[in-house]
């Protein structure tokens, strides 16, 4: 079996995994970061969102072999310590959470929307940036403002 | 008010785990030894099983068993059960055809479970289960709802003829016949209620260990009632005695219905454990979920409304056909029958009602609760109809519903259905609502739109709903197998902090938060001394769950009552330690105080004092820990009006919803925000039955809507932000003044978003889902 090594919140971690296996697996399985879900078989609902090198990434689309020698970020990393991060803030403090099992997929895609697009972000942008996680408990409206309160609270 | 009590939007205690990465889902947890189930499952809809050749795949690399339906049935493991008999009308309880937990010689839906494949790795699992052969005899399949119970179809269950599980009627026919014959005008709606998928993002998921030296089975699975399931799967399936088996629902990922019922995937996990003697783990993939989750809704109705020369309701009268599934689910029967038919009355006087429920079994994954659960299809059919009828009367429909709302003044309204509503104030909410979506402006909006080739439509719906479900004398009667009370128990530890167990359960409702605000409010406690235990056999007393929108209804009522319990208590301790009479101790804001003097002991120095009862006399008892049980009086019927407006482009068929507009009566809200989450989530859910969620058998019972690539859920940008505000009325039959809110979006905002269709079509009706095809189509036609 292949050994594999990367980052990953900034530790150096390595495996033994099967070419099979994919990223999310790795990160679940092995390494115990279970903060990265696995809601659907088919890249659609977002939970398994973590950024690789920089870039937010469905780990439940890469194989792990791929992410070899990266730099994996996982919603486990994002807190200081015991401060959130301003994304993580802004989710609570807007009530952007409900069962909390997509939580960790939207904070990571809103981090990569507020990179993409700015710290000042409209409702509009933010919907149609979030269509690729799905939640079913919030109907969005909190995870919206949590994405647009985040955004601003980053910039300052 | 205390700090953080009623009413403060409090944030959540739970919020930080998740936020973390550090929240702790069934599959998250892993032990050590632990190995991997996966299920062979049927790929066809109707078939015998003629033979199961296990040989490859329990020779395969890793494989530690393979079980079938006989193995299961050789240890006496029993049938799923369904908690809820039915009367059907020729007086005989409803039609039961054994559900086993694994195929005993024939499947009746895709996804039907066959065999167990139990392996060192998932992947070794799986590998196995492909090895598994089986020679199935495929028979013709059922899948139509509308024509299962038809002369000459293919008959599923023995115990079943004409693929009936019961025939249901409700009310007085003949009187109802009379007020038709003699109606001004009668307003008729033939409608389907589209089978969905529940789909809560956290899919199913049972972990089960066994241990050989206290013989005990401990499950981890994701459950929304984990006492329910140890009541059911050790009373009914016989798979170990009750304080033998011990269930862990740590946190869950979402649960709406779906995690309610007792599953075979649970069932046969938890026997196979103990038979393997090692921890066996399994967790449903999406395609998985699709198949084997209970579906909701699935109904064919026509209703039929006799209205008089003012447009006021005479008579109703619904016909309807419910699709059951190939099993009965744990409560499947009670869904299109007491949960349904019981809410047709509405916000209305209609004062004769008569409805007939067939419920039918077709060769599709079993039907069951699904947030709203009966009631959305109720409303559905009620809010569609009434607005066919205003059409029909040429009334406005807001000016319909005034004229037949139940008058403030009647409560309690004792409806012809027999449901006895408590309270509500069906003009205050309408008016609000009215207000709120600026109904008057909407010709003007309409008027502008036009100018742009859009169509613009307005829909109200008005809906009310049973839930604090249930008190236990109710669905006796009705036959329930169990009581629907919820207990508590509220503990001091020697420090002064507290811990309150509670057996409803929260797959995201936020508990944690919102009881221990209940109880902050109660005792004086600051809420962070307060933590919330909830989801463990082992931990909390006893519970029925979460479900029905019950958990502050029924299960907060119980933590204020086990608080009652604890203040009693200490007084008398106060007392003793102040040296006072009993009677002169008084309690406020977290202190026992001798009245009319400063001698006081805060509630923390009374429990500490309990625990040292150093000079205790005889008749005072030592401990700071109370229980309590809650079994409601009635249900409570939140109720309010719902206003969405929609633009529609008629080149494309595309629906927008340009506003959405709730007013809700949950009576008294504990936490604001979590109440507003809530009603969002709600509203979503029904905007995703009533624009896109389409859960679609094809003829030969292959279900082609088994991802979410083929099911669309709500995503962001089908849904707008939402305009939110509130029309209480006091319950008077709920001590803490609460009714609930976790289905009330689900069930107001289907017809609310259909209304509004047909209204910017100027159609009569459209089916659920209202696809841009659909609409396009209509479009056209109106055209
Ligand atoms: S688990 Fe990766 S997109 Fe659903
Ligand atoms: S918070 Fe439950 S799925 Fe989003």
């Amino acid at each position: 079996m292949p050994v594999i090594h990367m980052r990953v919140n900034g530790n150096p971690v390595s495996g033994e995994v099967e070419a099979r296996t994919l990223l999310v697996q790795f990160l679940r399985d092995d390494l115990r970061l279970t903060g990265t879900h696995v809601g659907c078989d088919t890249s659609q609902c977002g939970a398994c969102v973590v950024h690789v090198d920089g870039k937010s990434v469905k780990s439940c689309t890469m194989l792990a072999i791929m992410a070899n020698d990266c730099e994996v970020m996982t919603i486990e990393g994002l807190a200081n310590g015991s401060e959130l991060h301003p994304m993580q803030q802004a989710f609570m403090d807007n009530h952007g959470l409900q069962c909390g099992f997509c939580t960790p997929g939207m904070v990571m895609s809103a981090l990569d929307i507020v990179e993409r697009n700015g710290n000042d972000l409209d409702e509009a942008t933010i919907r149609k940036e979030l269509t690729g996680n799905i939640c079913r408990c919030t109907g969005y409206h909190n995870i919206v403002k949590a994405v647009k309160a985040g955004a601003r609270a980053m910039g300052d | 008010m205390a700090e953080n009590g009623i009413g403060v939007s409090v944030r959540r205690k739970e919020d930080k785990r998740y936020l973390i990465g550090k929240g702790n889902y069934t599959d998250d947890i892993n032990v050590v030894g632990q190995t991997y189930a996966i299920f062979v499952r049927s790929p066809h809809a109707h078939a015998t099983i003629n033979g199961i050749e296990l040989a490859a795949a329990e020779t395969s690399a890793g494989v530690v068993a393979v079980f079938t339906g006989d193995d299961l049935a050789a240890d006496g493991i029993g049938p799923l059960i369904c908690g809820v008999t039915v009367t059907s009308d020729d007086g005989e309880p409803h039609r039961a055809p054994a559900h086993p937990a694994l195929a005993q010689g024939k499947v009746n839906y895709v996804g039907d479970h066959v065999a167990i494949v139990i392996a060192e790795t998932l992947a070794q699992a799986k590998d196995a289960a492909e090895k598994v052969e089986v020679d199935y005899g495929i028979l013709p399949a059922v899948t139509d709802t509308g024509s299962a119970a038809d002369e000459g179809q293919q008959q599923i269950h023995e115990a079943a003829p004409n693929n009936i599980c019961f025939n249901w009627p409700l009310g007085d026919k003949e009187a109802v016949e009379a007020a038709f014959a003699s109606a001004h005008k009668i307003s008729r709606l033939d409608l389907i209620n589209n089978r969905m998928v529940t789909n809560p993002i956290e899919p199913r998921a049972v972990l089960g260990e066994y241990n050989t030296g206290t013989e005990e089975i401990t499950l981890h699975l994701t459950s929304q009632n984990p006492h329910l399931h140890r009541l059911v799967l050790s009373a009914f399936n016989q798979l170990a005695p009750e304080h033998k088996l011990r269930i862990v629902a740590p946190d869950v990922g979402g649960g709406f219905g779906a995690k309610i019922f007792i599953y075979a995937e649970e069932l046969v996990v938890g026997w196979a454990c103990r038979k393997v003697n090692r921890p066996v783990k399994w967790t449903s993939d999406r395609t998985e979920a699709f198949l084997s989750d209970a579906h909701g809704r699935d109904h064919v109705t026509s209703a039929e409304m006799a209205l008089d020369k003012d447009g006021k309701f005479l008579a109703l009268r619904v016909m309807t056909t419910a699709n059951l599934g190939a099993y009965i689910s744990t409560f499947g029967t009670m869904v299109p029958s007491y949960l349904y038919a019981f809410l047709f009355a509405g916000q209305y006087t209609t004062p004769l009602i008569y409805s007939e429920v067939k419920a039918v079994f077709t060769n599709t994954a079993p039907v069951d609760a699904s947030r709203g659960a009966g009631r959305p299809e109720a409303t559905f059919m009620l809010e569609r109809l009434v607005d066919v009828a205003a059409a029909d009367m040429g009334l406005d429909p807001v000016e319909i519903r005034r004229r037949n709302f139940i008058p403030v003044d009647a409560f309690p309204y004792q409806t012809p259905v027999v449901q006895c509503y408590d309270s509500g104030d069906y003009h205050a909410a309408l008016d609000k609502a009215l207000a709120l979506a600026d109904y008057d402006g909407f010709g003007a909006r309409a008027e502008e739109a036009k100018t742009r080739g859009m169509l613009r439509g307005i829909g109200l719906s008005s809906y009310v709903e049973a839930c604090g479900i249930a008190p236990s004398a109710a669905v006796g009667q009705l036959g329930a197998g169990i009581g629907l009370w919820e207990s508590a128990q509220v503990r001091f530890n020697p420090t002064g902090n507290v811990q309150v167990f509670t057996g409803s359960h929260s797959s995201g409702q936020g508990h944690e938060t919102t009881f221990a605000q209940l109880v902050t409010e109660l005792l004086g406690v600051p809420i962070e001394d307060i933590e919330v235990i909830h989801g463990d056999t082992a931990k909390t007393q006893f519970g029925m769950g979460t479900y029905g929108s019950r958990s502050m209804a029924v299960g907060g009522v119980a933590i204020a009552k086990a608080c009652e319990k604890l203040i009693a208590k200490g007084k008398k301790i106060a007392a003793h330690a102040l040296e006072a009479a009993e009677g002169d101790i008084e309690f406020a804001d977290g202190n026992f105080t001798i009245a009319g003097t400063d001698k006081a002991m805060s509630i923390a120095e009374v429990a500490f004092n309990a625990y040292v009862p150093h000079s205790y006399p005889e008749d005072l008892e030592p401990g700071f820990d109370e229980n309590a049980f809650f079994d409601p009086l009635n249900f409570s019927f939140p109720g309010g009006t719902h206003i969405c407006e929609v633009e529609i482009d008629p080149e494309t068929g595309v629906v927008e919803i340009i506003k959405y507009s709730a007013v809700d009566d949950f009576g008294k809200l504990i936490n604001p925000m979590i109440v507003e989450g809530q009603v969002h989530g709600g509203i979503t859910h029904g905007v995703g039955q009533a624009l896109l969620e389409a859960c679609h058998y094809d003829s030969e019972g292959q279900l082609i809507t088994a991802s979410f690539m083929d099911y669309a859920m709500p995503r962001a940008d089908n849904v707008p932000s939402f305009d939110i505000d509130y029309a209480p009325t006091d319950p008077p039959d709920n001590p803490l003044g609460v009714k609930g809110c976790g289905e009330a979006g689900a069930i107001g905002a289907p017809p609310a978003v259909i209304n509004a269709i047909t209204n910017a079509l100027g159609v009569k009706h459209i089916d659920m889902p209202a696809t841009p095809e659909k609409v396009w189509r209509a479009a056209q036609g109106a055209a």
